[in-house]
């Protein structure tokens, strides 16, 4: 276990040289939470009454949404671990002492907190100042906090354990291409990126909620806004520990199998 | 002209050439603007109405700029990433051949994947018009010609705008995003629904209103006819993007060889 965890320390400070490109991206999602939010004000000014969850709530989803984007958006591949079984250089990571599957989750947890560590911080803090119910809550009591948490590490585990099944289906496909958009598209429609959950048509909601892309970024957000109350959370968590327990256990198997079969050319 | 006709058929040609992942890519284009135009559907669904807009009439909205941008993103592409160009050095070969640099740069890359996005803009707003988004005259159907076409040049102007930006910086900038991947998001709402301020920044300063939100005010009866003339009016836009071009060209000095 240990050098897993030293191998996830290691990505997470290189994770944390690009400053400056994280500092750029921010501005951008200032402007993107505050446009959604602009628009859900009119939709909220217009039929208060036909709104799934309170306004305050709604805001804190969306700069949420903002401040941990690269930590749980689907489309932040590990691009160098698909060249590496594309090319074959996997077999490098093959001769480390070590588990691929272990040392490719260490790697994917650790890229994406780097990415997220830059951003989050300005955004929460910028939209905490923005007065109600257009900014950011932060009151939270201390056990819905602890519960907050516990659901943004699953969501992570989820993610990461997601990208991982894609990358081991790798080793079946010659171009993983075409499942990664279809992820990426089903993600942000089933997983609350589109419009949030609640918002959505009654059927497809109840359906959307039973895939794992709601345990992603839907449970967690919610959770921390108050839309999910805390008597309702052990349902959603226990969801999440289910997708992320049955994601692991197919990515392990995949990769195992998928480096069985594989022959690696050139010497 | 007949010169830009050869590079176009190199460009399709090349992309051609990988027909499975040309297609790949297509139907990745389609799913993100297909997502984009459902969280309208699914509001709509529970809302009805917006700032006194139906659902055909924001499917015309979202066709247009839809339209514009891909038009822009598929012909302007060079701009779009001539952050590649300048760090690949080869804004030094452009500049020694006899032909305008502008010329040069869009001839330079093109993005053929964009016409499956043109493809759902069409079906959209074939749709929009079925289902009497509009009472349509000559003249109206003319207007949402020019906000089509004089929405693509804005959006080229933003491209040269940035392209400009990246002689100073080297580094593209994802600021200039707000004004270029934004509005293809948030423009499926005419820009009046996020309130005044918005609308002033888009109608004065990055005038995408005015091949939107105005011109469909005329479009939808609800407002004189002299908004449908304002898309011509946005072409102006494109002087001060010329203007920091050129000032971006002359600071422009080569790494060498």
């Amino acid at each position: 276990m240990r050098k897993y965890w030293s191998f996830f320390k290691m990505r997470l400070m290189a994770g944390l040289q690009y400053r400056a490109a994280a500092l750029a991206g921010m501005s951008t999602q200032f402007v993107w939470g505050a446009m959604e939010i602009l628009l859900y004000r009119a939709f909220w000014l217009e039929h208060p009454e036909r709104f799934p969850m309170g306004m305050e709530a709604l805001s804190s989803y969306i700069w949420l949404q903002q401040a941990f984007l690269t930590l749980f958006a689907l489309w932040n591949w590990e691009h160098d671990i698909l060249e590496a079984v594309k090319t074959g250089s996997v077999a490098y990571e093959l001769l480390r002492p070590g588990d691929l599957y272990s040392m490719w989750m260490a790697r994917s947890a650790a890229n994406r907190l780097a990415r997220a560590s830059l951003r989050m911080v300005p955004v929460i803090a910028v939209s905490a100042l923005i007065p109600a119910p257009w900014g950011l809550r932060l009151r939270i009591s201390p056990a819905a906090f602890g519960v907050f948490l516990a659901s943004a590490a699953l969501m992570v585990l989820v993610v990461c354990a997601y990208s991982l099944l894609v990358y081991a289906l790798t080793f079946y496909l010659t171009d993983p291409n075409g499942i990664m958009v279809v992820s990426v598209a089903a993600a942000d429609l089933l997983g609350g990126a589109v419009v949030p959950l609640p918002f959505l048509p009654e059927g497809l909601r109840r359906f959307a909620e039973l895939t794992p892309f709601a345990s992603m970024q839907n449970v967690p957000l919610r959770l921390f806004s108050g839309d999910i109350p805390l008597s309702q959370a052990p349902a959603a968590l226990g969801l999440q520990v289910f997708w992320a327990a049955a994601l692991i256990l197919a990515g392990y198997l995949l990769t195992r199998n998928g480096l069985r079969r594989a022959v690696i050319l050139g010497g | 002209m007949k010169l830009y006709f050869k590079f176009l058929s190199i460009h399709f040609r090349s992309a051609m050439t990988y027909r499975a992942s040309f297609f790949l890519s297509c139907l990745g284009q389609l799913l993100i603007t297909t997502n984009v135009f459902l969280s309208v559907v699914f509001l709509m669904d529970r809302f009805a109405s917006v700032g006194g807009y139906t659902l055909p009439q924001l499917a015309l909205c979202f066709s247009v700029i839809l339209a514009a941008t891909s038009l822009a993103e598929c012909f302007a592409r060079g701009f779009d990433a001539f952050s590649r160009i300048l760090s690949q050095a080869q804004f030094d070969r452009l500049m020694v051949r006899p032909r305008s640099l502008v010329f040069q740069v869009l001839c330079q890359d093109m993005r053929p994947t964009m016409l499956a996005r043109l493809l759902q803009a069409a079906v959209m707003l074939a749709w929009a018009v079925r289902s009497g988004a509009v009472a349509w005259t000559p003249a109206k159907a003319l207007v949402l010609a020019l906000m089509i076409l004089c929405g693509a040049a804005v959006f080229f102007g933003m491209f040269l705008i940035g392209a400009a930006l990246c002689f100073f910086t080297l580094e593209s900038l994802e600021v200039i995003n707000i004004f270029t991947d934004g509005p293809r998001e948030y423009g499926k709402y005419p820009f009046g629904v996020y309130g005044k301020p918005v609308l002033m920044v888009l109608t004065f300063l990055a005038p995408l209103a005015l091949v939107q939100h105005w011109p469909l005010q005329y479009l939808f009866d609800r407002g004189p006819a002299w908004y449908g003339v304002l898309p011509v009016v946005s072409l102006v836009f494109l002087i001060p993007c010329g203007l920091l071009w050129r000032l971006g060209v002359r600071h422009y000095r080569s790494t060498g060889s």
